[in-house]
C-alpha cells in the first residue's frame, strides 16, 4: 500500500520552494510599501521611525529564515542521501544563543532605544502653552469642549446630560457659562501643543487620528489624555477604534489643523453653549 | 488479548460512542465537535468578508437564508458585530482549543506515553460532556431576543455589562458568559487530567526528557490553562453579577444610557481588561505551543532525523510559559493604564521573542541534513513555519509600545492574530490529521487529495491574512461595519476585495479536506501499525489502537523519542531494547 513517501519529484520541490519564496516576497514587498497616511504630528515622526526601524530589523530575519528553509528543502528534499544528522549538544546550545542575542538586540532596541523617547514625548506633562480641549466619547459621537475666554472648564454632571446640553454643563457654575461645545470636530492651531483630556460616560471608545498617530482609549471613570503637536495644516478624520455598539462604524469626526489666524477666527466666532 | 482487557470489550453503543471514558473516543468526540463548530464559525466569517468587500451591495438570497441577520438583503450593523464576536469566540475556544488541545491531546497523550488511558477517565468524559452544553448555548444565543453577543470576543464592559448599551448586550451576552464559564470548567478538568497523566502514567523507562515534544507542549499548555483560566472565571462571574445584580465591579459612577444615569458606582472597566488578558495572553500560547508540538513531530517523521535541539526546545518552552504569564498588559497599551507599566509590559513582551526564536530556529534547523518526504503533513508544516515567521515578527510591531499606538486595534492586529492562532494552529491541525489519521481511524488518507488541499489552501490564507496587515498600516480599524465610512480609507477598499477572494477560495478548498476525511473513513486503504516508520510509542500498537491501547503488555521506553538514522539504523522505535542492532554488527569482509 502507498505509505511512507520515498522520494519527491524535483518539480514538486521546486514548486514548494517557489511558493515559500513567493510568500516571503509578498510579505516583504507589502510591508515595504508606504500604506500609512502622511504623518502630520511631531511625535508621529518618531512613531513612524520606530515602525521603519522594526521593518528594517525584522525583514532581514524573515528573509534569512526563508532562505534557510528553501535551501534545506532544495538540498535535502530531492531524495539524495545525506550525512548523519546528529549534532553535538554544544552546536545546539550555540544555535540557541544566536537567536536569543539577535532577537533581544533587535526588539529591545526598538522598545527602549528607539521607542522610549517617543513614548515619553507622548506621555509628557503638557507644556504651559498647550491648548487644552476636552473630548467626551459617547455612543456614537464626540463631544468637544473648549474652556472659553476664561480658560477654565466649568463643572459638568451626568444628571444634566440631555440633547440640549450634550456636555452636561452646570448653569450654576460661572466657569461653565462660556464653555464652547461642538460635536465631532476639533479645531486646533498648527505647531502648538494640543492637550486632549478624554472622558467617557457610557462604554469604551478609542480616540484615534491616524494621520496624527494618536490613539487613546476613552474609559468611563478614568480620565485619559492625548498630547500632540500638529505640524501640517489639513483635515484629518477621527476614528473610534474600540468597538462601542451598533453605531461604532459611524462614530467619526474630524480634526481641523489650521493656521493660528484661522483658528483664532473660528474660536472667536463661537459663543458659550449655555449663552446661545 | 490479555485478561486485563477482556472486561473492557463488553461495551454497549452508548458507552462506546457516546458516554465513553476511552481517551481515544473522547479525543475523536472533541475533534468532531470542533469540526462541527468550525463549519458555523467559517460560514459566519464568509458572511462578514462578503459584506466587507461589497458593503453597499444587497444580497437578497443571503437575506432569505438568514432572515435574522439581514434586512432587505443588507447585513445589519448590530448583527455584523454579533457575527464578529461569535466567529472569534467559537474559533478560539470551541474550535482551535478543543481540536488542538482537547482533541489531539486526549488522543495522543496516553498513546505517546505508553498508558492504557488518562489518569481520570470519568473526569475526561465529564469534561467532554461539559463542552457540549457550552456549544449549544453559544449557538443557541443567536435565537434569543436581541440576538447573539456583540461586544467582541474580549467582551469588554461596560458594553458587555449593561444590557441597555446595545442590541446584542441582552440575553445573548448572558448566554455567552454562561457558555464561557462551562467551557472553562471543561478545559480545567481536561488540563488537570493532562498534567496528572503526563506526570504519573508514563510507562517504564519514559523519563520526562524522553517525552516527545508534542507531550511537552501539551504539558506546558495545560499548566498555563490551569493557572490562567481562573482569572477569566472570576471575571465572568463578576461580569454576570454586574449585569444581573447590583454590583459594580466594572462599572464606575456616572454612566449615562438613553438619558438615564445608572445607579452603579465604584468599579472600573480597566479591571476586567487586566483579568481578561491575564488569561487571554497565556491562552495564545495554550494554542500555539501544541501547534509547534505537532510541527516538531511531523518534521522528524517526514524529515527522518531527530529534532534539532530537543533539550533547548524543552527549556525554551518552559521560559515561554513563564514569560507568557507576565506580559498580558501589552494588549492594553492605549487603555489608559499607567504609562510606566506600559513600558514594563513592552520590555517583557519582546523578551518572549528570545525563547520563541529558539523554538522556531530549532524547527527550521530540523530540516538540516534531513531526508525530506513531502507528505501533506510536512507541506503544511513548511507553511506553518512561514506563518510563524511572519506572525512572530509582526508581533514585535505590536509588542513595541510606540508602534502599537498606531497599529492597536487596526487590521494589522487582526492579520497578526489570525496568522498566529488561526493559521499556525489550523495548519498544525491539518498536519496532525495527516500524520495521525491512520492511528485514529485505521485507514490512510488520500495523499494526492491532501496535496491538492495544501496547494489550494495556503496561497489564499497567506494573501488574506498578510493582506490584512497592509490594511491596518493604512489605518483601517477592526470591528468596522462599513469600511467606506471613512474617506481616508476608501482608497484601500480594493484590498478588502482581494482579501475576501483569497480567504473565500481557501475556505472553499476545505471541502477537499472534508471529502478526503470522510471518504477515507470508509474507503481509505487499511493502515499498518506504523505506516510512516516512526519511532514514538503510538506507532507500536495496531491501527486503530484497541481499547486499552496495547493488546499485550505496555511498551517500555529504552531511548529518546526521535532516533532516526542514529547509529546506522533507518529508525529505532522508542521501545526497542538497547542491544547492538544487526545493522551495527561488524560487516564481514
Amino acid at each position: 500500500m502507498p505509505e511512507l513517501p520515498k522520494r519527491n519529484s524535483t518539480l514538486e520541490v521546486l514548486g514548494v520552494s517557489v511558493l515559500l519564496a513567493a510568500i516571503t516576497l509578498f510579505t516583504v514587498i507589502g510591508f515595504a510599501h508606504d500604506w500609512m497616511p502622511p504623518v502630520a504630528s511631531r511625535h508621529g515622526v518618531g512613531v513612524d521611525g520606530v515602525l521603519r526601524y522594526l521593518f528594517r530589523a525584522t525583514g532581514p530575519i524573515l528573509v534569512i529564515g526563508a532562505v534557510a528553509v528553501i535551501g534545506f528543502l532544495w538540498r535535502y528534499g530531492r531524495g539524495r542521501p545525506t550525512a548523519s544528522p546528529s549534532t553535538s549538544h554544544k552546536t545546539e546550545l550555540l544555535w540557541s544563543i544566536v537567536p536569543v542575542i539577535g532577537m533581544m538586540a533587535v526588539t529591545e532596541v526598538g522598545v527602549v532605544v528607539k521607542g522610549m523617547p517617543v513614548w515619553e514625548e507622548i506621555e509628557a506633562t503638557p507644556p504651559a502653552n498647550a491648548l487644552a480641549i476636552e473630548v467626551t466619547g459617547q455612543q456614537f459621537e464626540w463631544i468637544v469642549r473648549y474652556p472659553g475666554p476664561d480658560g477654565k472648564f466649568g463643572r459638568t454632571s451626568p444628571d444634566l446630560v440631555d440633547k440640549a446640553n450634550p456636555a452636561g454643563l452646570d448653569r450654576n457654575d460661572p466657569a461653565a457659562l462660556d464653555d464652547i461645545v461642538v460635536r465631532n470636530q476639533l479645531h486646533v492651531p498648527v505647531d502648538q501643543p494640543v492637550y486632549v483630556q478624554l472622558r467617557g460616560r457610557d462604554v469604551l471608545h478609542s480616540f484615534t487620528v491616524a494621520a496624527l498617530r494618536v490613539k487613546q482609549d476613552v474609559m468611563p471613570g478614568i480620565f485619559t489624555r492625548a498630547l500632540f503637536v500638529p505640524t501640517v495644516v489639513g483635515r484629518y478624520e477621527i476614528q473610534c477604534t474600540q468597538v462601542c455598539g451598533m453605531g461604532h462604524y459611524r462614530m467619526h469626526g474630524a480634526v481641523y489643523v489650521e493656521t493660528p489666524q484661522q483658528f483664532h477666527d473660528w474660536l472667536s466666532h463661537k459663543t458659550g453653549w449655555l449663552q446661545q | 488479548m490479555s485478561e486485563h482487557h477482556s472486561s473492557h470489550e463488553r461495551q454497549s453503543f452508548w458507552t462506546h460512542y457516546v458516554f465513553s471514558t476511552d481517551h481515544k473516543m473522547i479525543g475523536k468526540q472533541y475533534y468532531f465537535t470542533a469540526m462541527f463548530m468550525a463549519l458555523f464559525a467559517t460560514a459566519w466569517s464568509l458572511l462578514l468578508r462578503i459584506h466587507l468587500a461589497w458593503p453597499d451591495k444587497t444580497w437578497p438570497v443571503l437575506g432569505r437564508l438568514f432572515p435574522g441577520l439581514f434586512q432587505e438583503g443588507v447585513l445589519l450593523p448590530e448583527r455584523y458585530l454579533s457575527l464578529v464576536t461569535m466567529h472569534g469566540t467559537v474559533m478560539i475556544f470551541f474550535v482551535v482549543s478543543i481540536a488542538l488541545v482537547s482533541g489531539f491531546g486526549n488522543f495522543i497523550i496516553p498513546l505517546q506515553i505508553g498508558a492504557r488511558d488518562m489518569a481520570y477517565p470519568f473526569l475526561n468524559m465529564l469534561s467532554y460532556w461539559t463542552i457540549v452544553p457550552a456549544c449549544l448555548l453559544m449557538l443557541g444565543s443567536f435565537f434569543v431576543p436581541d440576538g447573539a453577543a456583540g461586544s467582541g470576543w474580549t467582551a469588554y464592559p461596560p458594553l458587555s455589562a449593561v444590557p441597555e448599551a446595545a442590541p446584542g448586550s441582552g440575553m445573548g451576552q448572558t448566554l455567552w458568559i454562561l457558555a464561557m464559564a462551562l467551557f472553562i470548567a471543561s478545559f480545567t478538568m481536561g488540563g488537570l487530567n493532562f498534567v496528572t497523566t503526563i506526570l504519573n502514567c508514563r510507562t517504564r523507562g519514559l523519563s520526562m526528557m524522553r517525552l516527545p515534544l508534542m507531550i511537552w507542549t501539551l504539558f506546558v499548555a495545560s499548566i498555563l490553562g490551569i493557572l490562567a483560566f481562573p482569572a477569566l472565571t472570576a471575571a465572568a462571574i463578576m461580569l454576570l453579577l454586574d449585569r444581573l445584580g447590583p454590583t459594580s465591579f466594572f462599572l464606575p459612577a456616572g454612566l449615562v444610557f438613553g438619558g438615564t444615569v445608572l445607579q452603579h458606582a465604584g468599579g472600573t472597566p480597566l479591571l476586567f481588561q487586566h483579568l481578561f488578558w491575564f488569561l487571554g495572553h497565556p491562552e495564545v500560547y495554550v494554542l500555539v505551543l501544541p501547534a509547534l508540538g505537532i510541527a516538531f513531530e511531523v518534521v522528524t517523521v517526514f524529515g527522518r532525523r531527530p529534532v534539532f535541539g530537543y533539550q533547548t526546545s524543552v527549556w525554551a518552552l518552559l521560559v515561554v510559559a513563564v514569560l507568557s504569564m507576565i506580559v498580558w498588559g501589552h494588549h492594553m497599551f492605549v487603555s489608559g493604564m499607567n504609562p510606566a507599566i506600559g513600558e514594563y509590559f513592552s520590555i517583557a513582551t519582546v523578551s518572549i521573542t528570545a525563547p520563541f526564536a529558539i523554538l522556531a530556529m530549532n524547527l527550521v534547523a530540523s530540516l538540516w541534513r534531513a531526508e525530506l518526504r513531502l507528505s501533506p503533513a510536512l507541506l503544511f508544516v513548511l507553511a506553518l513555519m512561514a506563518s510563524v515567521g511572519i506572525g512572530g515578527l509582526g508581533g514585535v510591531f505590536l509588542a513595541t509600545l510606540t508602534s502599537d499606538i498606531y497599529l492597536h486595534n487596526s487590521y494589522f492586529v487582526v492579520g497578526h492574530f489570525h496568522l498566529m492562532i488561526a493559521v499556525v494552529t489550523f495548519f498544525a491541525i491539518f498536519a496532525g490529521t495527516y500524520l495521525w489519521y491512520p492511528k485514529m481511524f485505521g485507514r490512510q488518507l488520500n495523499e494526492t487529495l491532501g496535496k491538492l488541499h495544501f496547494w489550494l489552501t495556503v496561497p489564499g490564507v497567506i494573501v488574506g491574512f498578510v493582506g490584512m496587515h497592509f490594511l491596518g498600516m493604512g489605518g483601517e480599524q477592526r470591528h468596522l461595519y462599513d469600511p467606506n465610512a471613512y474617506q481616508f480609507l476608501q482608497h484601500l477598499q480594493w484590498l478588502n476585495v482581494v482579501i475576501t477572494f483569497a480567504l473565500g477560495s481557501a475556505a472553499v478548498a476545505q471541502i477537499i479536506f472534508l471529502a478526503n476525511f470522510f471518504w477515507s473513513l470508509r474507503f481509505g486503504p487499511q493502515a499498518a501499525p506504523n505506516p510512516w516508520e516512526a519511532t514514538t510509542l503510538e506507532w507500536t500498537t495496531p491501527s486503530p489502537a484497541p481499547h486499552g491501547n496495547w493488546p499485550g503488555e505496555l511498551p517500555v521506553a529504552y531511548r529518546g523519542p526521535y532516533e532516526y538514522r542514529v547509529g546506522g539504523a533507518a529508525f529505532t522505535p522508542q521501545n526497542k531494547p538497547d542491544f547492538v542492532a544487526p545493522s551495527r554488527a561488524p560487516v564481514p569482509a
